[in-house]
C-alpha cells in the first residue's frame, strides 16, 4: 500500500513536471490518469518492495555522489587506455560474489559495476557475478571489493528481512 | 559554442555509425545503434539550445525511451528469435 | 557571476564532446564486443551526462532542467540494463570474450581474493 502511495506520487509529480500547466482541469486530468496507472500496475501485481524500492531511500541518496565519483574516476582511466596508439588492455573475466542479502542488493552492486567503464557484468546468477574488465588496474579496483561494501551498506541497515519482502 | 558541441556529437555518431556498417557480429551492430541512439538524444537536446527552443527536449526524452524499449527488443528478439515468451524450456528470464 | 556560468558551461561541453568521442574511438578500435562495450560505456555516461550537464548550466534553475536531469537518470538507469542484456545475449549467441588474444571459457568460480582469474 505504501508502495502504491509513493508510485503514485511519483507519476503524479512527473505529469506536473511534464506539463508545466496548474489549470484545474489538466491537474483533475492527470490525478485521474495517475490513479487509473496505478490501479493497473497494482492488478498486475508489479507494486512490490523490488520494483519500488522506498526502504532503502536516503542511504541510496548518500550512495549516488559516491558513485558518480567513481565513475568520473574510471571514465578517465579508461579514455586514457583507448587514446595510446598502442591500447594497454588486459581483458580478463573474473568471478566476483556479492555479499548483498537481497536479489535487489544484487542487482544494485551488478549495474553499478556495468555503468563504471572498465568493468561489465555479463552474467549474474544466485549472487556470483560475471565481470568482464577491460583492464588489470579496473580488475584489482573490484577486488579490492570497495564497491561491494558500500552497497552491503546502502541495502543491509533497512533491509533485514528475506530474499523478496513483502 | 552548441554548434561546436554538435559537430562533435556529429563526428561521434560517424565513429559510432562505422562499428554498425562494420560489424563483424550482429551485437556489434546492436551496441553500436545503441551508442548512436544514445548520442541522437543529446543531438537532439543540443540543437534545442542550438534553435533556442527548449521544446525540443520533450522529444530528447520520449526518444530516450523509444531507444531504450527498440535495444531491448533487437537484444531479445537475436537471443530467441522471438518476441513472446521464450522457446526453450531451460530458457529463464526474458531478456 | 554569468560569466563564471558560462565558462563551467562551455567546459562541461568540450569535455562531455571530447569523453563522446573517445569513446566512439573506443568503440571502433577495441578487439571485440565485449571490450566495445565499455567505449559505449564512456559514451553513455560521462560523454552525454557532462554535454546534458553543460546544457544545464547554460540554463540555470528551470523546468528545462528538471527535463534535463530526467533524460541523464534515465540513461543512466536504461544504460548498464541495455548492456547486460546484450552481453547475456551475445553469449547465448555463443560470443566468448577474447582475453589475452584467444577466446578462453570464463574463469572457474573462485572468491574474490583469487585476483584476476585468468585463463
Amino acid at each position: 500500500m505504501l508502495q502504491a502511495l509513493s508510485l503514485g506520487a511519483v507519476l503524479y509529480g512527473l505529469w506536473l513536471l511534464l506539463s508545466g500547466h496548474f489549470e484545474p482541469l489538466l491537474l483533475g486530468l492527470g490525478l485521474a490518469s495517475t490513479i487509473v496507472v496505478v490501479l493497473i500496475a497494482r492488478r498486475m501485481d508489479l507494486i512490490d518492495r523490488e520494483g519500488h524500492p522506498i526502504h532503502l531511500s536516503w542511504r541510496f541518496l548518500l550512495y549516488i555522489p559516491w558513485l558518480l565519483w567513481e565513475i568520473v574516476k574510471a571514465n578517465i582511466d579508461i579514455a586514457r587506455v583507448i587514446v595510446r596508439p598502442r591500447m594497454a588492455i588486459d581483458p580478463s573475466v573474473l568471478r566476483l560474489k556479492g555479499t548483498q542479502k537481497s536479489e535487489l542488493g544484487h542487482v544494485i552492486y551488478a549495474n553499478s559495476i556495468t555503468l563504471t567503464p572498465g568493468t561489465v557484468t555479463i552474467g549474474l546468477e544466485e549472487g556470483v557475478l560475471s565481470v568482464h574488465a577491460l583492464t588489470r588496474e579496473a580488475a584489482e579496483g573490484l577486488i579490492r571489493g570497495d564497491m561491494d561494501r558500500r552497497v552491503t551498506a546502502v541495502e543491509g541497515a533497512a533491509d533485514g528481512r528475506g530474499e523478496h519482502g513483502a | 559554442m552548441f554548434a561546436g558541441a554538435s559537430a562533435a556529437i556529429l563526428v561521434t555518431m560517424a565513429l559510432a555509425l562505422f562499428r554498425a556498417i562494420r560489424g563483424p557480429t550482429i551485437y556489434d551492430r546492436i551496441l553500436a545503434v545503441n551508442a548512436f541512439g544514445t548520442l541522437t538524444v543529446v543531438l537532439i537536446a543540443v540543437h534545442g539550445f542550438l534553435a533556442g527552443r527548449p521544446e525540443f527536449l520533450d522529444i530528447a526524452l520520449v526518444y530516450a525511451l523509444i531507444n531504450f524499449i527498440a535495444t531491448i527488443a533487437v537484444t531479445k528478439y537475436v537471443k530467441f528469435s522471438h518476441l513472446g515468451h521464450p522457446s526453450g524450456e531451460d530458457e529463464r528470464g526474458d531478456v | 557571476m554569468a560569466l563564471l556560468a558560462d565558462i563551467a558551461s562551455w567546459a562541461c561541453l568540450i569535455a562531455g564532446s571530447l569523453f563522446a568521442l573517445i569513446g566512439a574511438v573506443g568503440i571502433v578500435r577495441l578487439p571485440d564486443v565485449f571490450a566495445r562495450m565499455h567505449g559505449a560505456g564512456i559514451v553513455d555516461t560521462l560523454g552525454m551526462g557532462l554535454i546534458l550537464a553543460g546544457l544545464m548550466i547554460h540554463e540555470g534553475f528551470t523546468m528545462v532542467t528538471v527535463k534535463l536531469v530526467l533524460i541523464v537518470v534515465f540513461i543512466f538507469f536504461a544504460s548498464p540494463t541495455t548492456t547486460h542484456a546484450l552481453a547475456r545475449a551475445a553469449l547465448n549467441g555463443g560470443l566468448k570474450p577474447l582475453v589475452d588474444g584467444k577466446n578462453a571459457p570464463s574463469a572457474e568460480p573462485g572468491e574474490r581474493t583469487g585476483g584476476p582469474s585468468k585463463t
